[in-house]
C-alpha cells in the first residue's frame, strides 16, 4: 500500500513537472518520465526490498532533478506554475497561515462572486504568559484548485465591490488588511458597477484607507491585481508573476492577431520574458518590497514550511508598517530591520496621528516608484530652477490661499452673517419704505417689472455662439470628398461634403449627430481661450525601460509623427478667463497608451494644480490602456496616479474627466474612472476591455454598442454626454458649479 | 377565402424571393462579386452586426460606399455595366435570388390566410384570465373569438384597459406576443383563421414542415 502511494506520488510529481514545462522538449523531464515508466514496468518482477530500494533511488532522482529544473525555470514556466490547479490557493493560506478564520461575504459557490474570498482571521501571538489574538481582514482571489465556479480567480465587478466593502469594514474596526492576489485579470464586463469603474473605486478608496495593508502576490494580472493590490507592503512569491498583461495577451497584440487567433508558443514565451514579470524583476525595479522563496517548482498545499515562512512575512510586514508610523518604536523597529520576522510584539491598531502618517508614507512610497522608467533630459540647472520655482509657487500658494485666503474667507463669511442679520431687522421696514419711495417717484412696481421681463423677448447675445467659426479647422476638411455617416443605414443620413462636415460642422453629422473623430489640436484651439495654452513638463520623455524588442523604433516613430515626447500633454490654459490645469492623452501617440512618462507628467500636473488651487481636466482624446511594452512600469501608474487624484481631490480641487473617441482599460480603471465628474463626447466609447478580449475571456458575445457613451451613461459610469460644439460652454458651467472648496476662483 | 393550396403551389413553382439591388445614389460602380450563381450571405451575428457579402462598391465624390448582400442566396443577374461606369440613383445593379426557408414559406402562407388582430396601442398585453387558462391548458386553437369579445387586457403605466376583439369570427391560430414584452402599436397580437379552414391550414403547414426542401 505504501509503495503504491509513493509510486502515485511520483506519478503526480512527474505530471506536475510535465505541466510546468509544457510542450517544450526537456531532457531532465524526459529522463524522469523514462525512469518512472521503467520502474512501473519492472515493479511486478522485483522483490519487495528491491522495489523499496529502487523507489528510494527514484525519489532521490526526482529531488535532484527538480532542483536542477528549478534553476532552468523560464518566466513562462512560472506563469504555468501559478496557473496550475495544484498551486496553493487562498483557502490553503487561511488554513495554514492564520490561527483561526471565518469566511464572510459568501461561502463557496453561494457567494455574489466566488472568485473573491473574504475572511475575518486572527493571528495568535504569545509573549511571555500573555496570548494576543490579533484580528485581520483577509481579502483575495480564490482559484480553488480548479473549481470551475471560481472562474480561475477572475473577479467580476461586484466581487471587487464586495472586497472594497470589507476593506471599509476593516477601516471602521481599525484592523489591518492582508490581501492575496491570485488573479489572471479582472472579468471584463461592464454591467454595474462595471469592471473598470469598480477597480478605479477600489484604488481610490485604498489610497485613503487608514489601516495597514499588506499585499501578497502570486498571480498579479494587471487591473485585477491592482483592485486589491495598493498596499503599504507588497510581498511577492518567488514563483509568481506580476504583469501588465498575460503573455498570451501581449503576444496577441505584438503579433497583431484578431478574431480569436492564437499566438504561437515562441512569441508567447518571448513576451513573457520581455515583460519582466517575475518576482526578481519586480524586486529589482522596486515594485515589490519583499520576495518569499518558494519550494522547488512552486508552492503546493503540502509545503507547510512555506506557509510558516509566509506567516512570518505577513506578520513582520504588518508590524513594520505599524512601527513605521507609530510613536514608540525604536527598539522594535531596529530588531525588525535586523531580522525580518524577529520575535517582537506590535499592537496593530493605529492612533489618529499614526493613520495620517500612514497615508503620507503610502503616498510617498508609490510616488517614488518608476522614476527610472522615463527620461528627463533637462540640465541640472533647469531642474534646480524648476524645483526652486515649485518652492516659490508653494510659498505663494500658502500665503495667497492658505494664510491670507483663509483670513479673507473668515472676514467675508463674517460680513455675510452680519449682513444677513441686519437684513432680518431692516427687511420689513426697507420693503415698506421702498414701496413709499417707488410711489412717490413713480417707479415701476416689481410685479410690473417681472411681467415685462416675462412678456418681452430677451435681446439675443451671440457672443457665446461661434456660428461654425472655429479657431482651428481639421485637415480632414481639406479633402474634396463626400463622407458617409456610419449611422446612414439606421437613420438615413445623407452623404456630407468633408469641408462642411469637418469645418463648419465640427465633425458632427448634421442628420443624426454622430461625432466623427477629430484631431486633439481641434480641442486645444477651439475649447481654450486663444493663446492661453502654456505647455508644462514637456521635457519628460517616454523610453523603453524593459528594452522590449522593436519598441524603440515604434516610440521614435510616434515621437517623430506627433512632435511630442510622450502620449500625455500637460498644460495650463484658460477658459473664459478661468485657468485650468489639463492633462491630455493623445490617441495619435501609441494609441494614447499610458506608461511611466505619461503617469509622471499626470502626477506632476496634479501636484501643481493642487498647489495653485487650479481645477484639473483630464481630456482623453483616446487611450488604449496601459502601455504593455513598459510592463509593470506602466501598470504601476494606476495606483500612482489614483493616489495623486485622491490627494488633489481631498485638498478641495475639481477633477473633471472628458472622454473622447475610445478610452479603455487601465487608465479608465484607475485615475480616470475615479473621478466623480466623468463626461464623454458624443460617439465616444468607454470601457474596460474591447469586444475581442471579452469574447476570448468570457465567451460572451457583446452587442456592437456595448461600450457606447450612452450605454456608459445608462450604467451610471459617466455623468453626462457632451456635444463637441458645446464642450467649452459645458466646461465653463462645470467649473462654476462643481468641485471642492479650494479652487482659486471660488 | 384564400386558397392555401394554390398559394403553396405558386410558392413551389417559384421557391425564392428576388431581391433587386439598386444604386442608393449616383456614382461609378465596381462589382466585387460579378459571377451569376455566386453564393452570397446576408448579415450575421447575434445583432446582425456582421455585414453580408460585399457585392458592389459605388463611388461618388471619392467616397467608396460598399453595398452588401441583404439576404442569403445567389447572384441571379447583373446589370450590363462596365467597371467604373456611371449609374444613376435607383438604377438596377444586381438581382439576388433568395431561396425561401420553411419558416418564411409558412409565414407567407399564414400572413395571407389569417386575419391579424393588431395592437391598438403600445403596451403590455395579456389575455383575460379565462382565455389565458384555456390557452395554457388546451392551446390557442381551442379559443374561438368573435366580434366584440373581451379578449385582452392592455397594461400601460400600471393602468389596465380591456380590449375587445374586432374582426371575423374564428379561432386563434397563432399568438405573436409575449406577455413580458411591450408591444408596439399596430404590431400583430394574434392570427385568427375561420374554423372551417383550420384543418386545411394545418395540413399545408405540416406538409411544408416535412416536404419543403431548403437550399443552402
Amino acid at each position: 500500500m505504501d509503495i503504491e502511494k509513493r509510486t502515485q506520488e511520483l506519478r503526480d510529481r512527474l505530471k506536475y513537472v510535465q505541466d510546468i514545462f509544457g510542450p517544450d522538449e526537456n531532457s531532465n523531464v524526459s529522463m524522469l518520465d523514462a525512469k518512472l515508466n521503467e520502474f512501473i514496468l519492472r515493479e511486478p518482477s522485483l522483490t519487495k526490498q528491491e522495489v523499496i530500494r529502487q523507489l528510494e533511488t527514484l525519489e532521490e532522482l526526482f529531488r535532484f532533478l527538480e532542483k536542477k529544473l528549478e534553476r532552468e525555470l523560464t518566466p513562462m514556466n512560472k506563469v504555468r506554475i501559478v496557473r496550475h490547479p495544484q498551486r496553493i490557493c487562498l483557502k490553503d493560506i487561511l488554513e495554514n497561515v492564520y490561527d483561526n478564520y471565518t469566511e464572510i461575504g459568501g461561502q463557496d459557490d453561494y457567494s455574489i462572486d466566488p472568485s473573491m474570498l473574504i475572511a475575518r482571521a486572527y493571528v495568535t501571538r504569545k509573549r511571555g504568559k500573555k496570548v494576543h489574538n490579533q484580528p485581520v481582514m483577509v481579502i483575495g482571489q480564490e482559484k480553488g484548485h480548479g473549481q470551475e465556479f471560481r472562474n480561475g480567480g477572475s473577479v467580476k465587478p461586484w466581487g471587487n465591490a464586495k472586497a472594497l466593502h470589507y476593506m471599509k469594514v476593516a477601516e471602521t474596526e481599525n484592523i489591518p488588511i492582508h490581501t492575496y492576489i491570485f488573479t489572471p485579470g479582472s472579468y471584463p464586463i461592464e454591467d454595474y458597477p462595471g469592471a473598470a469603474q469598480q477597480i478605479a473605486k477600489n484604488l481610490y478608496e485604498m489610497a485613503g484607507l487608514k489601516v495597514p495593508i499588506v499585499a501578497v502576490i502570486s498571480e498579479g494580472g494587471s487591473g485585477g491585481a491592482e483592485a486589491i493590490g495598493l498596499a503599504d507592503t507588497r510581498i511577492m512569491m518567488s514563483h509568481g508573476y506580476y504583469s501588465v498583461i498575460s503573455p498570451e495577451g501581449a503576444a496577441a497584440i505584438e503579433g497583431r492577431l484578431r478574431g480569436g487567433q492564437r499566438a504561437d508558443l515562441k512569441l508567447i514565451e518571448r513576451c513573457a520574458d520581455q515583460l519582466k514579470m517575475t518576482a526578481d524583476d519586480n524586486k529589482a525595479m522596486g515594485y515589490i518590497d519583499w520576495k518569499i522563496h518558494e519550494p522547488e517548482l512552486g508552492a503546493r498545499p503540502e509545503h507547510y514550511d512555506f506557509f510558516r515562512k509566509l506567516r512570518k512575512a505577513v506578520i513582520a510586514s504588518t508590524d513594520e508598517i505599524v512601527l513605521n508610523v507609530s510613536g514608540m518604536r525604536m527598539l522594535r523597529s531596529f530588531a525588525l530591520k535586523r531580522h525580518k520576522g524577529a520575535n517582537v510584539y506590535v499592537r496593530w491598531t493605529l492612533s489618529t496621528r499614526a493613520k495620517e502618517r500612514l497615508l503620507w508614507v503610502r503616498y510617498l512610497k508609490f510616488r517614488r516608484m518608476a522614476q527610472g522608467a522615463y527620461l528627463d533630459k533637462r540640465h541640472w540647472f533647469s531642474r534646480g530652477s524648476e524645483a526652486l520655482g515649485e518652492v516659490c509657487s508653494s510659498l505663494y500658494s500658502y500665503f495667497r490661499y492658505d494664510l491670507l485666503g483663509r483670513q479673507r474667507k473668515k472676514v467675508s463669511e463674517l460680513a455675510e452673517d452680519v449682513h444677513a442679520e441686519i437684513q432680518v431687522v431692516m427687511g420689513r421696514s426697507a420693503r415698506y419704505w421702498g414701496k413709499v419711495l417707488s410711489k412717490l417717484f413713480f417707479k415701476k412696481d416689481k410685479k410690473e417689472v417681472d411681467k415685462e421681463e416675462l412678456t418681452t423677448l430677451t435681446p439675443w447675445n451671440g457672443s457665446d455662439q461661434n456660428l461654425g467659426q472655429w479657431q482651428y479647422i481639421s485637415p480632414q476638411a481639406k479633402e474634396d470628398q463626400s463622407i458617409t455617416c456610419p449611422n446612414a443605414g439606421v437613420h438615413g443620413c445623407l452623404d456630407q461634403w468633408a469641408p462642411d462636415l469637418f469645418g463648419e460642422w465640427a465633425g458632427v453629422c448634421s442628420f443624426c449627430g454622430h461625432h466623427f473623430p477629430m484631431e486633439y489640436q481641434w480641442y486645444i484651439h477651439n475649447i481654450f481661450d486663444p493663446g492661453s495654452v502654456r505647455e508644462i513638463f514637456s521635457e519628460i520623455e517616454s523610453i523603453n525601460p524593459l528594452q522590449f524588442d522593436g519598441f524603440d523604433l515604434k516610440l521614435d516613430e510616434a515621437k517623430r509623427r506627433t512632435g511630442h515626447k510622450c502620449g500625455c500633454m500637460t498644460f495650463e490654459a484658460r477658459i473664459e478667463g478661468t485657468t485650468v490645469m489639463v492633462a491630455m492623452f493623445m490617441a495619435a501617440f501609441r494609441g494614447g497608451s499610458v506608461g511611466a512618462a505619461e503617469g509622471e507628467k499626470f502626477i506632476r500636473a496634479m501636484e501643481r494644480a493642487r498647489k495653485k488651487q487650479l481645477p484639473f481636466l483630464s481630456y482623453v482624446h483616446g487611450t488604449a490602456g496601459i502601455r504593455i511594452q513598459e510592463g509593470v512600469n506602466g501598470v504601476i501608474q494606476m495606483p500612482r496616479c489614483t493616489m495623486a487624484v485622491r490627494r488633489y481631490s481631498e485638498a478641495g480641487g475639481l477633477y473633471l474627466v472628458l472622454y473622447d473617441t475610445n478610452s479603455y482599460a487601465g487608465p479608465v480603471a484607475s485615475f480616470l474612472g475615479c473621478s466623480p465628474y466623468q463626461f464623454a463626447v458624443r460617439s465616444a466609447n468607454v470601457g474596460f476591455a474591447g469586444p475581442g478580449v471579452i469574447k476570448e475571456t468570457t465567451g460572451l458575445d457583446i452587442p456592437p454598442n456595448y461600450h457606447n457613451a450612452f450605454q456608459a451613461l445608462s450604467r451610471g459610469h459617466i455623468q453626462g454626454i457632451w456635444d463637441r460644439r458645446e464642450i467649452r460652454h459645458n466646461l465653463v458651467q462645470s467649473l462654476q458649479t462643481m468641485g471642492g472648496r479650494n479652487l482659486y476662483y471660488r | 377565402m384564400v386558397d392555401v393550396k394554390t398559394l403553396l403551389q405558386e410558392l413551389r413553382e417559384e421557391p425564392y424571393e428576388k431581391i433587386v439591388i439598386r444604386a442608393p445614389h449616383a456614382g461609378t460602380v465596381e462589382f466585387v462579386s460579378s459571377t451569376p450563381g455566386t453564393r452570397v450571405v446576408g448579415p450575421s451575428g447575434t445583432w446582425k452586426e456582421k455585414p453580408g457579402t460585399l457585392l458592389i462598391r459605388l463611388e461618388r465624390e471619392k467616397n467608396k460606399k460598399p453595398i452588401y448582400a441583404p439576404q442569403k442566396g445567389e447572384i441571379m443577374a447583373l446589370a450590363d455595366l462596365k467597371p467604373g461606369e456611371f449609374v444613376q440613383a435607383g438604377q438596377e445593379l444586381m438581382t439576388i435570388r433568395h431561396y425561401l426557408t420553411r419558416e418564411e414559406v409558412i409565414g407567407r402562407i399564414l400572413r395571407q390566410s389569417l386575419f391579424l388582430f393588431l395592437a391598438p396601442e403600445k403596451g403590455r398585453y395579456y389575455f383575460i384570465p379565462d382565455v389565458d387558462i384555456k390557452i395554457k391548458t388546451k392551446g390557442s386553437q381551442s379559443v374561438a373569438v368573435e366580434e366584440g369579445l373581451e379578449l385582452f387586457i392592455l397594461s400601460r403605466m400600471k393602468r389596465e384597459t380591456a380590449i375587445r376583439y374586432t374582426g371575423p369570427s374564428g379561432i386563434i391560430y397563432a399568438i405573436y406576443f409575449d406577455t413580458n414584452d411591450s408591444v408596439e402599436r399596430e404590431s400583430p397580437l394574434i392570427g385568427v383563421c375561420p374554423e372551417d379552414q383550420l384543418g386545411q391550414i394545418q395540413e399545408v403547414v405540416s406538409r411544408v414542415q416535412s416536404d419543403w426542401e431548403e437550399q443552402d
